[in-house]
């Protein structure tokens, strides 16, 4: 076990310039980065944004050593811990999953296939809902390319990429220019839809601000509109009918449209179904000219989670393996609510900080329960976790594959020799030490 | 696990050495059959075949198994799931799913079935690294992909521009740079004109933008197929497909081969005669007789079974109006540059006229085409049916009675206007052992499979000669793969990796400049990030061209 996990010295000395890094902070995978590394680490990052210069050059490769309550130990104690842990549960649970590799994510199906485990992504608490939604009415999409060579109306819903995926306009949306684009900005319109203003409705042409919670009948009445129908109130959620009509005919008067959908929309009073009505006006809009949508996936391989999981166990996330096969139960086996009602006895958390990030409820019962942690940072789950094993981080040390927010896979090119092991090489011992 | 293994005495359907039922003992060493002299039959494991059918594995050379859009359909068909599972065991995963099942019960489920061979039918280049993953995690079958190219820009552009030879090497390049198996043409141009919202319906239509016709399209792909000496030919999902009045076009697009060779796909939803507007007649004996009259031509049939399906295929126009059709969810996906496509959920009904008329064309043109090399059985899974249902294919061309009395359950308009009356044609065991194996296995240009000779793969499925041949067909006692056992019993005893078969046509690097400048033009990723490396298969093979 140890030549497979022991760490891996770096051994280079002089700069390197590593080209066609492809950046996994977020669901853009930026693949032209340029990264120069000396025998200190990286010491310049090219062409990302600035949440993907702060990935690269805030990364530290320490600890370098696991821990268990707290105590540095060696891989292999840490390893029958976490499986004597696993073994003792009777409900044990899986979490995180989509901020590593695809490789790393068969491996934790596998794993909680082989204990009989709950498995969740942090799809549960960003696009689930939107998972939901494609399942209820389906859901017409496009790659990023699409969006780039023909899209000339773009509408934002919900999201705002200025702040949360900085390069995504002048790649692939907005200010990109491309086969029937060749002026980018110039050649499209850019719609706005939010509570309020930010950084991203500021360079739209056209801001819809909508009340709080009115997603839905905001949606509803631009389907109307566009079914022809007439509406007899004089505002919809907060916008003017009149500002509805005229986008209602922007829409089916464009060459090629693209909705983005973020968790404005996902995570707001009507979850599920306003991602289904907006599907379904996409889907509508396809009887005048051609209109898809692309979710704004946040973690640079949430979309790699979904698909990993779909592949072995049939569903994109919030799945139990209790029974012996896979059963999908959005709200019955999806984390939060799994952590709120106490059913789970054991957690393992891989590349993600539920404790930071879920409602008081579930973060606590992590502390209450036997929780390992996988994971290239100090994250606050890793302090409450019984133990810590401090791996690789991908796409800055560790390679494998990610998923774009469009589905299109890559592989990431770490620019830093490894100087931990990788998430998949720990889920591996883990899985030897179970059976 | 014994080295070499004996099957002694098994009564041997090998139609590709001629062997037709007689008696025969097949040696197995180190994975491969050999010829009795290279064994030691004191150290072999003997499996008694006595009484037993011998074939070898199945070949299957059309099904949706793994890749982007057959995980768009399991992740958007739950209902599918729920009641189609199967529990983990001490060495084999669990899994869930009927019509669109997960990777590793998909490798258990065609094992079972005696299947050892599956070929994927239809990747986007841009997410072949996606297909390559679930192929991995698609266990004991060897597997290959067929990489979409009918909308490619950059063909397109090639063939606009007169530039046949730089297509040719472009294509080399994809197939490397995917780690494919072969050239796939879906709806030529039409997956493109989607992308404005239209479609193509005749072979001099004009693709939108590029200036070239579905005809251009085809022509240079099946020369380009023919240079490159891909061991598989053109593998073409046609014009029109599930329009009434498409038999005319198919029948169009064979003739326009010009004696090359090709291989139409599913052609039963490529055979509907009729004015445009009313529901499908069958046009199955004006394509049959097409296919008998191009020796150049292979097909294989996507026959319907009556029950729940998922269509799923690149062509976006067809998945939207069958979506528009039927009321029924959507997903469509463009991809960038390359090709489209779309996922919508079915039900074949048998009091249907147009599903009873689909379910009657498919058996026709089984019956009609008379040479069993030149036809295969597929359902072109899972969009006419699930792939599990192979077994009732084969009792409907074997046994004339059961399908007279299914023929009774259709509808009746359908039934009375059907020639299967007049059609009293059985395939034999012999027969069947060339559409499900022998001849996929030649079509693919796969020399070590669909046969049991001395060299080849030792992939054998030992089949009980059951009157009922679906029963026979769906439950074979053993299946060995690569000479190991692997079903034993009609149960699954182990689970191993299957290969990944893939070609690696040479071509001039000289292309790679304009390439670059191309990817910079249309594409959202580098050009260095697009090939799939070697990582993704670790199961690789080459199979080489000539």
């Amino acid at each position: 076990m140890s030549d497979v996990i022991e760490a891996t010295k770096s051994e280079t000395a002089e700069v390197r310039v590593v080209e066609n890094v492809v950046c996994s902070f977020c669901g853009c995978l930026c693949d032209d980065i340029v990264v120069e590394v000396d025998d200190g680490g990286i010491t310049r990052v090219r062409k990302a944004c600035a949440n993907g210069r702060g990935f690269f050059t805030h990364y530290r490769p320490a600890p370098r050593q696991p821990s268990v309550n707290g105590q540095g130990v060696g891989w292999k104690e840490a390893v029958a811990e976490a499986a004597q842990i696993l073994n003792a549960a009777d409900s044990p649970l899986i979490y995180g999953l989509s901020s590593t590799v695809t490789e790393a994510q068969r491996k934790a199906v596998k794993l909680a296939d082989r204990l009989g485990a709950m498995i969740d992504t942090t799809s549960s608490v960003c696009h689930g809902p939107t998972g939901l939604a494609m399942q209820a009415v389906g859901e017409p999409t496009c790659t990023l390319g699409e969006v780039r060579n023909r899209a000339d109306l773009l509408v934002f819903w919900g999201c705002n990429p200025a702040v949360s995926h900085i390069r995504h306009s002048s790649r692939y949306s907005a200010r990109s220019k491309g086969m029937l684009t060749p002026n980018g900005r110039q050649d499209r319109t850019v719609v706005a839809v939010d509570v309020r203003p930010t950084a991203s409705t500021r360079t739209a042409d056209i801001f819809l601000q909508v009340q709080p919670g009115a997603d839905f009948d905001v949606l509803a009445a631009l389907r109307a509109l566009v079914q022809g129908k007439e509406i007899a109130m004089e505002t919809v959620g907060g916008v003017p009918a009149t500002q509805l009509s005229d986008l209602a005919d922007r829409f089916k008067t464009c060459r090629f449209g693209v909705a983005f959908v973020g968790m404005g929309l996902t995570q707001s009073r009507g979850r599920d179904l306003n991602v289904s009505e907006l599907f379904t006006l996409v889907a509508d809009l396809n009887q005048y000219t051609r209109f898809s949508v692309i979710p704004m996936r946040g973690h640079g391989n949430v979309a790699g989670a979904d698909q990993v999981l779909t592949w072995q166990a049939g569903y994109p996330f919030a799945v139990s393996f209790a029974r012996g096969y896979p059963q999908y139960g959005p709200g019955e086996f999806s984390t939060v609510d799994v952590l709120a009602r106490g059913e789970a006895d054991a957690a393992l958390i891989l590349a993600s900080d539920p404790v930071a990030h879920f409602p008081r409820a579930a973060a606590r019962q992590l502390e209450h329960i036997p929780t390992i942690v996988l994971d290239p940072m100090p994250s606050l789950t890793a302090r409450v976790a019984r133990v810590v094993f401090p791996t690789a981080c991908y796409g800055v040390d560790a390679a494998g594959t990610v998923y774009r927010m469009d589905g299109v896979p890559l592989r990431l090119r770490p620019a830093l020799p490894r100087a931990r092991p990788t998430d998949e090489e720990v889920l591996d011992q883990i899985i030897e030490a179970v059976m | 696990m014994s080295e070499t293994i004996l099957v002694q005495n098994g009564q041997v359907y090998d139609p590709q050495n001629g062997v037709n039922g007689e008696i025969r003992d097949i040696w197995i060493k180190h994975g491969r059959v050999v010829a009795p002299e290279e064994m030691d039959r004191k150290r072999a494991q003997t499996i008694d075949a006595t009484g037993l059918v011998v074939m070898p594995g199945g070949v299957d050379i059309h099904s949706h198994i793994v890749g982007a859009k057959v995980n768009a359909g399991r992740k958007f068909r739950p209902e599918d799931h729920r009641d189609h599972v199967r529990s983990r065991t001490s060495f084999t995963r669990s899994g869930a799913g009927y019509t669109v099942p997960t990777t590793y019960l998909t490798g258990y489920l065609y094992a079972e079935m005696g299947y050892t061979t599956v070929m994927e039918a239809a990747t986007a280049p841009l997410v072949a690294r996606h297909t390559h993953e679930e192929m991995e995690d698609t266990p004991i079958l060897d597997k290959g992909a067929f990489i979409t190219m009918g909308n490619n820009h950059f063909i397109m552009n090639c063939i606009r521009d007169g530039q046949r030879d730089k297509a040719r090497d472009y294509v080399a390049w994809l197939l490397g740079a995917t780690k494919g198996y072969a050239i796939k043409i879906v709806n030529p141009g039409g997956v493109e004109n989607w992308k404005w919202g239209k479609n193509v319906s005749e072979l001099d239509d004009e693709v939108i933008g590029f200036g070239v016709t579905p005809r251009q399209i085809i022509t240079t792909l099946a020369w380009i197929n023919d240079d490159l000496g891909l061991p598989h030919v053109p593998h073409i999902h046609g014009l029109g497909l599930g329009s009434t009045g498409n038999a005319r076009t198919t029948v169009e697009t064979i003739e326009a081969l010009g004696g090359r060779r090709a291989h139409f796909c599913h052609l039963q939803f490529l055979s509907y005669a009729g004015e445009r507007g009313n529901l499908p007649r069958s046009g199955a004996a004006a394509v049959a007789r097409a296919v008998n009259e191009h020796p150049n031509v292979t097909v294989d049939v996507g026959q319907v079974v009556f029950g729940e399906a998922t269509t799923m295929t690149c062509d976006g126009p067809f998945q939207y109006r069958l979506h528009r059709l039927t009321g029924h969810k959507w997903l469509n996906d463009d991809v960038e540059g390359e090709t489209g496509g779309g996922v919508v959920p079915i039900r074949y009904d048998r009091k249907n006229p147009v599903n009873a008329v689909q379910w009657v064309i498919g058996l026709e043109l089984f019956l009609l085409t008379q040479d069993p090399w030149r036809v295969f059985l597929t359902t072109d899974h899972p969009n006419a049916g699930p792939f599990f249902y192979y077994p009732q294919v084969i009792k409907l061309l074997m046994d004339r009675d059961y399908r007279a009395e299914m023929l009774q359950g259709i509808h009746d308009r359908t039934r009375r206007n059907t020639l299967l009356h007049e059609l009293d044609r059985e395939y034999s065991l012999y027969e069947i052992a060339i559409i499900t194996r022998a001849g996929t296995a030649r079509a693919l240009g796969l020399k070590n499979k669909g046969h049991l000779g001395v060299g080849a793969d030792a992939d054998v499925t030992i089949y009980a000669p059951l009157d009922d041949r679906e029963e026979m067909f769906a439950r074979p006692p053993y299946v060995l793969k690569d000479g190991e056992i692997v079903v034993r019993d009609g149960q699954l005893v182990r689970e191993r990796p299957g290969r990944t078969l893939y070609v690696d046509p040479p071509y001039d690097p000289a292309i790679e400049t304009d390439l670059r400048a191309h990817f910079e033009e249309r594409y959202t990723l580098s050009f260095d990030n697009y090939p799939v490396s070697c990582e993704y298969l670790p199961h690789g093979q080459v199979v080489a061209c000539e």
